[in-house]
């Protein structure tokens, strides 16, 4: 049994109550079967004198996908942005409170954040390809990295990406074509192996269906359930199927605050808050 | 004639017809209902109908007024000073209008003179009167036309626009006609030009000497390649100085500096665009160029302080401006996006602007690089004043040389004769060198053009 | 297959193998963005020490010229020297030109008059136990001096025989030699001024004869060649003002409304397209072609004066066209299209959306383009140099019609002087009123700016 179809398994057995329990354990690192790849503590996000985030606590499982959901601005991709710092590219931006990857603080001075986005990597809202070939798109990450001692790894690399991002057969014949010319579904994945090609542990996605049509967004989320295997995954959505699709967890943000995280069932039929049953249920949003 | 009086006479039909036009137009609509115009435009309507026929007799009048009162004056001089012809009638003329207008002339006036200046007194009230009657006429004729045409429903507004949109699109003719000048004037000068020299001996020519001599058969040596060269040097070192350092401080404006920083660099540095081409000269002259020559001293190297290597260096001083503000408009163009991906993928700063933004900007850098060429080989006060105006086909660049630029004005703010080889070779440099832009700047503006729209 | 239990809760090994990795290429990728960032940074030095070094250069050489060493003499209009008939009155029946000839006549009497020598009487007055040659002693005053006494003395004959103090300025060789711009330990032989000349210079600046006065006629007087001390910018300023008035009268009002055309009721059909490609090209046509333009229409087709304002602002009018026009549309641009939906949605027509409703708003837009334009023209050189402007022009032109010269074309007559030690000062000097001239226009431009826009 894989540990996926465990979770899952495990989580539609679990009764609500165990939930909630679980959600007020959920700050203390706890025993082995629900291992923890992020841990955030009390963050606090700041743009100049404007707080974008109130002491947000949240876990991210190994090997899972978390969705954050939540009405536009309300912080999710403020907090998603924050796990491998691409806020520090926002002039004036300030992050307080504590951000651990396997135990190690991501705002620790002594972090290298290049280091760092190798292992936390992201992919964005708006498929956004580099003007450059299919192949060389993918390499970029290894590249830069020195990730491959010669071609052929590279080339390994590269095709092994693909074909994880469910991308290679369509584009075997034109890898030396530029990214940009395929079609937005295809540019996402290419962005999506593009990331994997650096191997990282955890992976960013910031409503990454939000910009493609109805079938692309169906081979994003396979492809999202198929990546679970060997990654973690956390993933900000507007769309409340889409985290009920993909996600094991799924954590709801309102006005900066995070109000409720848990087992993403819990959330959709038995919220414990008032704000978030409002929200599924199509109240507001 | 008094101009004052026609500019007065002008503003009473002004005045009159304006206000012939709106009070009727007013009076028309109180008893029928509505007009289709508001009063203003008839107003306007009929001020323009009244005002256009007298403009035109006075433009003419302005025209041909001076050649007529001219050809008058001679058609009452005695016959043997009409054929001396020159200065002489020249002065005669003169005389005549100074005793017409009443001034007098020093000594006594000629018989001869005398009577031309009565005539031409005459001549100038007759037609003064003329003319000024030909005005009142057309514009009171056209005045009562323009008022018959008055009725509610009159389209003045449209009449009036359409009239304005006439104008509008005429002064847009002006900026077409200049090119169009510029071309004519260019093609047929050059064309001239080449009934002395031949084409092929100008064009592939390597000795430059015109000789500043109108006498003798011989017309000098137009060899033009000793100018192109020294143009193509100057411009290589001033892209050679302006490139990096505009480049990269486009780059760092708009990738890494603080809004701050940014609000206060971008702008002194954009003082240096401002400045006038002359005063570039002088810096190069009197600051630069002793400045190479001893440091050149220094090493051991021969640089003059008037060279290729002045002019061009302080060239590209005056177009790293240039260079900067194109880049860093072009560089922000790059979607944040595209930047985010590659950060987000764990490369540096650098890494993402040499192997993301650069590629991405490069068509637009291309364009504004071509631009800058453009300008540096157009320039000229700075290689006037700078290079040492010695035109002759030489590889160092601690040399003097000479340009294409340059020579144009040598040409021509010589004494030479307008119609000499030796003025008219300017027309043929600046054909030269009006194409050699065009072509530029036609690749130039098409690659931006195609950038920008990439990224709308 | 990822077992739950059996993997540690860390990182992986293969993971761990590729972190390595990437850690062992982090500080040579971590120097590199350093060093790029210097680069950036370096550049960025290197523009701004360019702008500071330019304007220390001119400040350093152009503000000592402000100052200029002035003698204070008293000056003595003694009968014996100054031997004329008294000023000629128009008498009854005498006509104009008799009476112009007269006064003509009296004048060059009075300018022939040794005013040299009245000079030198006041200064032998000042430093009587002085022993130097009347030539020696002459060079210390500015040539032109004299014709200053000259015009006390026609503005006021009733001095005649009166002792008048009066400031004169002292020649340039003396100015030079007071600042020290000269070595003063050169051998006789290399010194412009004899060593009695040079000692009368000391001794009168010690006594406080000779002090450092405010150069005011370098904003009254003209250019003058016999008189370097003397000369001023008065000509070259009323020029460029002239210029810049044909300038603003011509180019503003057709760009403007081409920009009008093109942007608001152009068709979109290939004949616009071309109006649209040929004014971005124009705008980046070297400015010397345009003078080519000038030379060959304006001068030699058109026959208009040599030399005279009205040529160059025709000139610098057709050059800075395309810049206005350029950016007076995007300030069109820049307007949002619901305000010209919301004007026609009113039922506007087209023409009043674009008078009443979009141009007010662009107001701020179209000054900051004449300002542009404006600046351009004003420091622009090489075409004036084509039609004639660089002819030597010692009066002030009392229109657009006379012959003058323009502050940049003084500025590149004056480098050139042989007198280099005082010339360079003098044109730095030239250089801070053309660039003084340039920032107060800027100055305006924004004050008007910020004023137009806090009102809507």
């Amino acid at each position: 049994m894989t540990h996926n179809q465990e979770t899952e398994t495990a989580a539609m057995n679990m009764s609500s109550s165990q939930f909630v329990q679980d959600q007020l354990n959920a700050s203390e690192p706890r025993s082995n079967e629900m291992k923890t790849r992020v841990i955030a503590k009390d963050v606090n996000v700041f743009y100049g004198a404007k707080q974008a985030l109130f002491d947000v606590s949240v876990n991210v499982p190994d090997k899972a996908v978390i969705a954050f959901i939540g009405p536009s601005g309300c912080g999710k991709s403020t907090f998603l942005r924050c796990l491998n710092r691409m806020n520090d590219t926002i002039e004036g931006c300030r992050v307080e409170g504590e951000i651990r990857l396997d135990g190690q603080d991501v705002y620790d001075p002594k972090i290298d954040v290049v280091e760092l986005r190798a292992r936390v990597g992201m992919v964005f809202q708006k498929p956004n390809p580099f003007p450059k070939s299919i192949f060389e798109n993918v390499a970029y990450g290894p590249k830069i990295h020195g990730l491959a001692s010669n071609k052929t790894e590279l080339e390994e690399i590269v095709v092994t990406s693909l074909k994880k991002a469910g991308l290679f057969e369509e584009v075997k014949d034109r890898l030396r074509e530029p990214g940009t010319g395929l079609s937005g579904g295809q540019q996402q994945r290419l962005c999506i192996a593009r990331a994997i090609a650096v191997s990282p542990e955890v992976i960013l996605m910031d409503e990454p269906c939000s910009a493609l049509d109805p079938i692309a967004t169906a081979k994003i989320e396979e492809l999202i359930d198929e990546l679970r295997a060997n990654f973690t995954i956390a993933i900000v959505t507007h769309s409340m199927q889409q985290a009920a699709r993909v996600s094991q967890r799924t954590a709801f943000f309102h006005l900066g605050v995070l109000v409720e995280e848990g087992p993403t069932e819990q959330i959709f039929t038995a919220p414990s808050d008032k704000r978030t049953q409002d929200y599924v249920t199509g109240r507001f949003g | 004639m008094n101009s004052l009086t026609i500019a007065a006479l002008l503003l009473v039909f002004l005045g009159l017809a304006y206000q012939q036009g709106w009070s009727l137009s007013r009076r028309l609509a109180t008893p029928q209902g509505s007009l289709h115009s508001r009063p203003v435009y008839h107003g306007s309507l009929v001020a323009i109908w009244t005002l256009a026929p007298a403009l035109l007799v006075l433009a003419l009048w302005a025209l041909f007024g001076s050649t007529a009162s001219r050809a008058f004056i001679i058609a009452n001089l005695p016959a043997e000073i009409v054929d001396q012809g020159g200065p002489a009638l020249q002065s005669a003329i003169q005389r005549v209008r100074q005793i017409a207008s009443g001034f007098g002339v020093a000594g006594d006036a000629q018989p001869y003179e005398a009577a031309a200046g009565q005539a031409l007194r005459q001549f100038q009230v007759i037609t003064s009167a003329t003319v000024l009657a030909a005005i009142t006429a057309f514009a009171a004729v056209s005045l009562y036309f323009a008022r018959r045409r008055v009725a509610p429903e009159l389209r003045a507004r449209n009449e009036v626009e359409r009239l304005v949109s006439y104008l509008l699109l005429a002064c847009s003719a002006v900026a077409v006609l200049t090119t169009l000048g510029i071309v004519l004037s260019l093609v047929f000068e050059a064309a001239r030009f080449f009934t002395f020299v031949s084409p092929v001996d100008f064009f592939f020519g390597t000795v430059w000497n015109p000789r500043f001599s109108t006498t003798g058969s011989g017309s000098g040596e137009y060899g033009l390649l000793p100018l192109l060269w020294g143009t193509v040097m100057v411009a290589a070192i001033a892209m050679f100085v302006a490139l990096p350092i505009g480049l990269m401080t486009a780059i760092y404006l708009s990738q890494y500096a603080r809004p701050r920083v940014r609000n206060v660099v971008k702008p002194v540095i954009e003082i240096l665009a401002g400045i006038p081409t002359i005063v570039y000269g002088f810096f190069a002259l009197v600051t630069v160029g002793p400045f190479l020559a001893s440091a050149g001293a220094a090493v051991g190297i021969d640089i003059r302080a008037t060279s290729a290597l002045t002019a061009g260096i302080v060239m590209g001083i005056m177009i790293i401006p240039f260079i900067s503000s194109l880049s860093d408009d072009i560089l922000r163009q790059v979607p944040r996006a595209m930047i985010d991906g590659s950060i987000g993928l764990g490369a540096t700063r650098s890494e993402t602007i040499k192997r993301v933004v650069l590629p991405a900007a490069l068509p637009g850098i291309v364009g504004a690089f071509l631009l800058a060429v453009s300008r540096a080989i157009g320039e000229t006060m700075i290689v006037v004043l700078a290079a040492g105006n010695s035109p002759f086909l030489r590889a160092n660049p601690g040399e003097p040389i000479s340009t294409v630029t340059v020579t144009i004005v040598n040409q021509l703010t010589g004494d030479q004769d307008f119609a000499s080889p030796q003025s008219l070779v300017a027309f043929a440099l600046g054909l030269t060198l009006f194409v050699m832009t065009l072509f530029l700047n036609m690749a130039a503006l098409y690659i931006v053009r195609r950038f920008r729209e990439q990224y709308e | 297959m990822n077992d739950l239990f059996s993997t540690k809760p860390d990182v992986p090994q293969e993971s761990e193998a590729r972190l390595d990795r990437i850690r062992a290429g982090l500080s040579r990728r971590h120097a590199r963005e350093k060093r790029f960032r210097l680069y950036g940074v370096l550049a960025i030095a290197a523009a701004l020490a360019f702008v500071a070094i330019l304007f220390t250069m001119i400040l350093s050489k152009g503000l000592p010229a402000f100052q200029q060493a002035t003698l204070s003499l008293p000056v003595t209009f003694s009968e014996e020297l100054i031997d004329v008939d008294p000023q000629p009155v128009r008498e009854a029946g005498q006509s104009a030109a008799d009476f112009q000839a007269a006064s003509l006549r009296w004048q060059r009497d009075v300018t022939l008059i040794n005013w040299n020598r009245v000079l030198e009487n006041a200064v032998r007055q000042i430093a009587p136990d002085v022993e130097i040659e009347t030539r020696d002693l002459q060079s210390i005053i500015d040539n032109g001096e004299r014709f200053k006494l000259r015009d006390a003395f026609v503005a006021d004959p009733s001095i005649l025989g009166r002792t008048i103090q009066m400031d004169v300025l002292a020649s340039a060789n003396v100015d030079n030699w007071l600042k020290g711009n000269i070595d003063r330990d050169l051998p006789d032989a290399q010194q412009q001024l004899s060593a009695d000349a040079r000692a009368l210079a000391d001794r009168l600046y010690e006594e406080g004869h000779i002090r450092m006065a405010f150069a005011w006629h370098i904003f009254t007087n003209v250019d003058s060649r016999s008189a370097p001390a003397s000369a001023g910018l008065a000509g070259a300023f009323m020029g460029s003002l002239y210029m810049m008035l044909v300038v603003i009268v011509l180019a503003v009002p057709i760009g403007v409304a081409s920009a009008i055309y093109l942007e608001e009721f152009a068709p979109k059909n290939r004949l616009t397209d071309l109006i649209e490609v040929n004014i971005n090209n124009l705008a980046a046509v070297p400015s010397i072609v345009f003078g080519l333009l000038g030379a060959a229409v304006f001068i030699n087709y058109f026959r208009l004066p040599l030399s005279a304002p009205i040529v160059g602002g025709l000139v610098l009018t057709l050059m800075t066209l395309p810049t206005i026009i350029i950016a007076t549309r995007s300030a069109l641009r820049a307007v949002p299209p619901s305000l010209r939906q919301a004007a026609l949605g009113l039922g506007a027509s087209k023409t009043q959306t674009v008078f009443h409703h979009v141009l007010p708003v662009t107001y701020p837009g179209i000054l900051t383009a004449t300002i542009i334009g404006v600046a351009q023209a004003l420091g622009e050189t090489a075409p004036l140099l084509l039609i004639g402007m660089n002819a030597f022009v010692a009066a002030v032109p009392g229109s657009p019609f006379e012959q003058s010269t323009a502050l940049p074309v003084q500025i590149f007559l004056w480098q050139g002087n042989e007198n280099r030690n005082f010339f360079e000062a003098r044109t730095s000097a030239a250089i801070i009123v053309l660039l003084g001239l340039m920032i107060s226009l800027n100055a305006i431009a924004i004050f008007l700016r910020s004023r137009l826009e806090r009102r809507r």
